[in-house]
């Protein structure tokens, strides 16, 4: 099912905002195949994801979003399968049942038992209902609760990266969840030595240099 | 049984840890049951902690429910493990061969995994109970639900058939099923509220069963193999039989 010329005379384009790591995971996925795509800024704080222009395009109202065509797709996991599906190369998933598995559970963790739980919307929620203490020590559990998950899971796996010697979809979830947590909460992955070792690989990649947040066009200026 | 493609890992009959009221759980029942696989249900009560218990650790380090074992291969995670049945036993297709569509299925599934179940599960409400108040626990998964479902309905509008994403049960619908299943009994949530939309959920779901009947939570989870002949009929019969 791979893309013909025909398809790729309209490049895809991409809504994001800058430190969504949901966003980060798509960017790495369009980056590790060499597809090119129009980076389109969506400012959360700023609630442009409620602008009507865009909820035209993407009634969802959320980012990331892709646009193929006249294809809208939203939700990083549902972005990542279908570039992969459509642009099989290079695959991010191995062809091994029980690894392809892995990398599920991996994609899932994240995205359904960490992602959720430090996303803008619900500490604001918990601060607003308890305090600033209580936003800390929430986003805090669920981090590391969610990394104890991910390191029983992958410390038996060996390889360079996560579930083997090359890059696939529980990566591309790591990365982005990794680096965002350093960044935003200041929780650092050494504790958990499988998470940390497969971060210190992705540091060595140059795709995964150029996707990450701070480089992308609606990044704020490093202040000196 | 149903023919697999790929070489079996054993004669062992797969075994599903499962708790009756999980909605995750729920989801791979339903899979299990239109692939027409059998297996042997093992109960790991949440309530008391039976998750947290050494021998069930020892299975399954993760300490989490559903987790299916294949021989020497142990997977949790509900996605996980519908995906590795589809990919194992992939007669009937739990996914479309339109990869908009699949896409759209995706989207769906994740809807439900990562913005909705994650803000109605025990870790959560039971925090916003403890540090705010019963009520505030009750809105906080009301809302979550109903924007979900909102976002849902948007999704589906335009795809939704006699099921989800047109006339087959495809992945959506397992996601779907549960989720609307648990809000309705455990959160009473009325689907037919203005201010949720909906209309094509709510179809789809009266639409797959009786008027009459009613969805329950699964209590038991007899063998769902069809003595009919026809692949589709069974399948629409599982489906049917694993909501009601």
């Amino acid at each position: 099912m791979a893309y013909t010329g025909e398809e790729m005379k309209e490049k895809l384009k991409l809504y994001s905002y800058w430190r969504s790591s949901c966003g980060h995971r798509v960017r790495l996925a369009l980056s590790l195949k060499g597809i090119e795509y129009e980076y389109i800024p969506v400012n959360l704080l700023k609630g442009e994801q409620f602008d009507p222009d865009f909820i035209k395009i993407n009634p969802m109202g959320t980012v990331p979003a892709l646009v193929d065509g006249e294809v809208v797709i939203t939700d990083s996991f549902a972005i990542i399968m279908y570039l992969d599906e459509k642009y099989p190369e290079p695959p991010l998933l191995p062809r091994d049942l029980h690894k392809r598995a892995l990398n599920y559970q991996v994609a899932s963790i994240v995205s359904s038992g960490i992602q959720p739980h430090q996303n803008l919307a619900v500490i604001r929620y918990i601060e607003e209902k308890t305090n600033g203490e209580e936003k800390i020590a929430w986003i805090n559990n669920a981090i590391r609760k969610g990394y104890t998950a991910l390191e029983k899971l992958l410390v038996n796996c060996g390889g360079k990266y996560a579930t083997g010697d090359e890059i696939y979809l529980a990566d591309l979830f790591l990365v982005g969840q990794i680096h965002g947590a350093m960044i935003k909460f200041k929780i650092d992955v050494e504790p958990y030595p499988t998470l940390a070792k497969c971060y210190e690989s992705y540091k060595e990649l140059s795709v995964f240099d150029d996707a990450v947040p701070a480089k992308q066009p609606d990044a704020p200026a490093p202040s000196i | 049984m149903v023919k697999s493609l790929y070489a079996t890992s054993g004669e062992e009959k797969l075994k599903l840890y499962s708790y009756w009221r999980s909605s995750c759980a729920h989801r791979v029942r339903i899979a299990l049951s239109l692939k027409g696989i059998e297996y042997e249900y093992i109960p790991v009560n949440l309530l008391k902690g039976e998750q947290s218990d050494p021998e069930f650790k020892k299975i399954n380090p993760m300490g989490t429910v559903p987790a299916l074992v294949d021989g020497d291969i142990v997977i949790s995670d509900s996605f996980a493990i519908i995906m590795y049945l589809d990919e194992k036993y992939p007669e009937p297709p739990l996914l479309p061969r339109d990869l908009h569509k699949r896409a759209v299925n995706y989207q769906a599934a994740s809807i439900v995994f990562s913005g909705i179940q994650p803000h109605q599960n025990l870790g959560i409400t039971r925090f916003i109970e403890e540090k705010v108040n019963s009520e505030e626990k009750t809105a906080y998964v009301t809302n979550a639900i109903k924007k979900g479902f909102t976002a849902l309905e948007k999704l589906l509008v335009s795809y939704a058939g006699k099921h989800a994403t047109g006339d087959e049960v495809y992945l959506a619908d397992l996601f779907l099923a549960p989720q609307i299943n648990g809000a309705i009994n455990r959160f009473q949530i009325n689907m037919m509220q203005s201010d949720s939309c909906c209309d094509t959920i709510d179809h789809h779901i009266r639409g797959t069963v009786p008027d009459t009947c009613k969805v329950l939570p699964i209590i038991q989870q007899p063998s769902c193999v069809s003595k009919r002949s026809s692949r589709k009929a069974a399948r629409c019969s599982c489906f049917h039989q694993l909501i009601l």
